[in-house]
């Protein structure tokens, strides 16, 4: 069978690539999720004064001199360029810089930030932002810099794929929402093949700052490993963190024809906006909840075949309680297990829904769950199987991966085994 | 595409106005330009209108929650509801929104910059943190989040079908149009709202601007007059939003259409060798079966190099000349390319053409062409 329960072409992965605090590379990764470990470290990036959260996950790129950090798009767009090479050596399509398909690439908005900025004001003949345009004028370095178009220009431009890229921003439902735009565009026989990645690299004082204003984050920095409680009674907020992943998406007919090996696949998506606020979702959960059970009905499938749910899983007091109302609301008593990647890898927001697609295809091959760690003290709110500190063995066929983003955007994943 | 996806309804604003009547005179060049020559000089902009914002954004706490790129947008997507009359559709809606990112705090970055910039580096980072941390309103970060415009389009008008947001410049836009067209073709739904906003009255994006060397400095002048100083953009607050639907839809509703959406291509050129513009156009172009008589609503920015890409693949099709609402209203980027297709759209309605070619030709990169064509009579 290589079409859908609605006809549609079944979409297969054939490449993984990931980076995370955890390490470069699936094999690393993984093997550390397992094993339970933690990637939060105190930022030593820059000065931490005056900041109440001074912990995050953090990926530094290999040559990255430690007093010139780079800046977050380029930190993303070399995250990414890492998680592609590793992501298409595995799966072997195409040729060099010639991929078969197009890009959808899941990322932070851009902008100017501070060193650039104050680079400019000190080129600047007067104050103000009239004197950093002067200063800026024809400066392409600047202005390939911040357009939002730019990482996925060059990203395209160095892996050859097709047509023009498309870059994507749901806030933590990003990563999510590239690879649903990815398997839409095989489903409706566009391409074979497409590139889907989430990437993420903005640990930096202003945007650390911003969050730390929203209340988001938590500020247990004395003990960084512990401070990322997902489900747990005494979590206060999430973790930022940086990482990659990227998915060679591909048709399983066009997967099986050319006999290459069958990771998994991606059998529906399901999205639903809330329209209550801002950064909360609406008490009555509809929006997840809905995007929980439209994901599970575009697979074709019921909740009871679902064998365990990669959780959104932030660690806010907010997020995992409305969490809990969706599971309840959608798979009733029998709840299948949930954990969180981000227990150990921390909140790779823009990246996070790949990151975590790609962790629940490796708990599909190697059929284990990964643990939530920092499980101390069970929440009696949270009446959940959150896979306690420790893996364990358990037969996966399919997982849900849930993506929940502020601004209201929550986007769900189907993954199964390969058949 | 499966089904035939029409546009019912669109929602516009520039610094002429907002709504139909307000761009009548922009294809046929009888409006006039209204500019703000000495406000962001020696930037020109063409600035935003005076909008009623209570009549789209009822209550003043989501008002005071965005800044003007986030209520523009928000404005703009109820014109358009209002226009399709799809209000009480809005529960199934699917929603992109192309953006860039929302407005800093101008005059905080400004103070920073003067007390930091010259001193040395390890000092500047710890004063940086602390004005930060105390300058920034926890609000403005809402209010600068690119996913944000669609949040508040969700929030306040109830559009919960879906949420996406293309970054990219004018191309997001461009591919904004084509994938929700695309979705409601294969099935994924039978409504969506897609468009952008741009405030063009920002030092923030004028530092981008003026690093591009294409902007153009000095008073406003017409494409064929500035193409004697070196050519050159100048940008324009502008926002537009349309209502694609299926024809079997829209008809089931007694939903009329202005236009029918008979293709949608877009492209990305790398800009350099053979890999041109013009030639990426070209290539989109093969097979639109393009009428001669076709109305071509130009996206040009005025930029220079895409404007001269523009024109090389125009003459290689024969089309009729150009009209280029940018000369009048400004470039307004994300807003840019679905701002033209409701000109196009509204073209077609009133039957001034047989079909419209809508271009759009990124400053940087992008290249885009729209078909649209009148709606048949149903049999």
């Amino acid at each position: 069978m290589m079409r859908d329960h609605l006809g549609r072409p079944i979409v297969a992965v054939t490449g993984i690539g990931l980076v995370t605090p955890l390490g470069f590379g699936v094999a690393d990764n993984w093997a550390a999720l397992l094993a339970g470990r933690s990637g939060i470290t105190r930022i030593a990036r820059f000065p931490t004064d005056h900041l109440k959260t001074t912990i995050a996950g953090t990926v530094s790129l290999p040559g990255e001199p430690a007093d010139h950090p780079l800046s977050s798009p380029a930190r993303v767009e070399g995250m990414a360029a890492i998680a592609l090479e590793e992501a298409l050596a595995q799966a072997a399509l195409g040729s060099k810089g010639n991929f078969p398909g197009p890009l959808f690439l899941g990322m932070p908005p851009v902008e100017t930030e501070w060193p650039m900025r104050l680079n400019l004001a000190r080129r600047a003949q007067e104050p103000g932002h009239r004197g950093l345009a002067e200063a800026a004028r024809d400066d392409t370095a600047v202005y390939e810099g911040v357009l939002f178009g730019g990482i996925g220009e060059r990203l395209a431009n160095r892996f050859g794929t097709r047509g023009a890229p498309i870059s994507i921003t749901t806030a933590c439902a990003t990563g999510a929402s590239a690879i649903q735009l990815g398997i839409e565009a095989i489903q409706r026989g566009e391409t074979e093949a497409a590139l889907s990645l989430g990437a993420e690299g903005s640990v930096m004082a202003e945007a650390v700052i911003r969050f730390s204003l929203l209340s988001a984050l938590s500020t247990r920095n004395e003990d960084p490993a512990r401070a990322s409680r997902p489900f747990e009674k005494t979590r206060e907020g999430f973790v930022m963190s940086e990482g990659a992943a990227a998915l060679v998406l591909e048709s399983l007919a066009s997967a099986r024809a050319r006999g290459a090996k069958i990771l998994g696949l991606v059998l529906g998506a399901g999205e639903r906006a809330d329209s209550f606020h801002r950064t909360r979702s609406n008490p009555d959960g509809a929006a997840i909840i809905g995007a929980m059970r439209a994901a599970i009905a575009d697979a074709g499938l019921t909740p009871e075949q679902i064998d365990y749910v990669n959780a959104h899983g932030t660690g806010t007091p907010e997020n995992d309680k409305m969490e809990t109302l969706g599971m309840r609301a959608v798979f009733g008593e029998a709840c299948p297990p949930i954990s969180s990647n981000k227990s150990m890898i921390g909140h790779t927001l823009s990246a996070a829904g790949a990151v975590e697609a790609a962790f629940s295809l490796l708990t599909i091959r190697d059929q284990r769950l990964p643990p939530t760690i920092n499980h101390e003290t069970p929440d009696p709110a949270i009446p959940l199987d959150v896979v306690p500190n420790v893996a364990r063995d358990a037969k996966v066929r399919r997982v849900l991966s849930n993506s929940f983003g502020f601004g209201g955007q929550n986007v769900c994943l189907v993954l199964g085994a390969a058949e | 595409m499966t089904e035939d996806i029409w546009i019912t309804g669109v929602g516009l604003v520039s610094s002429l106005g907002e709504g139909p009547a307000a761009h009548a005179g922009v294809l046929n060049g009888t409006a006039q330009p209204v500019v703000d020559a000495t406000g962001f000089a020696p930037f020109p902009v063409h600035p935003l209108p005076t909008l009623e914002l209570d009549r789209q954004i009822p209550k003043k706490g989501d008002q005071r929650q965005m800044e003007p790129w986030q209520r523009l947008g928000t404005y703009t997507a109820g014109l358009a509801l209002d226009h399709a009359e799809a209000r009480a559709l809005v529960g199934e809606m699917h929603l992109i929104v192309a953006a860039a990112g929302g407005e800093r705090d101008i005059a905080l970055d400004d103070q920073i910059c003067a007390e930091i910039a010259k001193l040395p580096p390890a000092e500047a980072a710890v004063i940086l943190n602390e004005r930060l941390a105390n300058g920034l309103r926890p609000t403005l970060f809402l209010a600068q989040l690119s996913n944000l415009l669609a949040g508040n389009i969700s929030i306040v008008h109830g559009v919960i079908g879906s949420s996406r947001t293309f970054m990219g410049e004018e191309a997001a836009a461009a591919d904004a149009v084509r994938i929700a067209a695309a979705r409601l073709g294969a099935g994924r739904g039978n409504i969506a709202l897609v468009g952008g906003a741009y405030i063009a009255g920002r030092w923030d994006m004028l530092v981008m601007h003026s690093a591009s060397g294409a902007a153009w400095r000095g008073d406003w002048a017409p494409f064929a007059a500035r193409a004697a100083g070196g050519g050159g953009y100048i940008t324009g607050t502008g926002a537009a939003f349309l209502v694609l639907e299926t024809a079997a839809h829209a008809r089931a509703r007694g939903a009329k259409g202005l236009a029918k959406v008979a293709a949608l291509r877009t492209g990305a050129a790398r800009r350099h060798g053979t890999d041109s513009a013009a030639a990426s156009a070209a290539r989109l172009a093969g097979g639109l079966g393009l009428r001669a008589d076709a109305l071509v609503v130009s996206g040009a920015s005025g930029a220079p190099a895409p404007l001269a890409e523009e024109q090389r693949f125009l003459a290689g099709l024969g089309t009729a000349t150009p009209r280029y609402p940018a000369e009048l209203l400004g470039h307004s980027m994300e807003a840019s390319f679905p701002l033209h297709l409701a000109l196009a759209a509204l073209a077609i309605a009133e039957g001034a053409a047989p079909q419209a070619l809508v271009t759009g030709f990124g400053i940087w990169r992008g290249e885009a062409l729209a078909v649209l064509e009148p709606i048949a009579e149903p049999a």
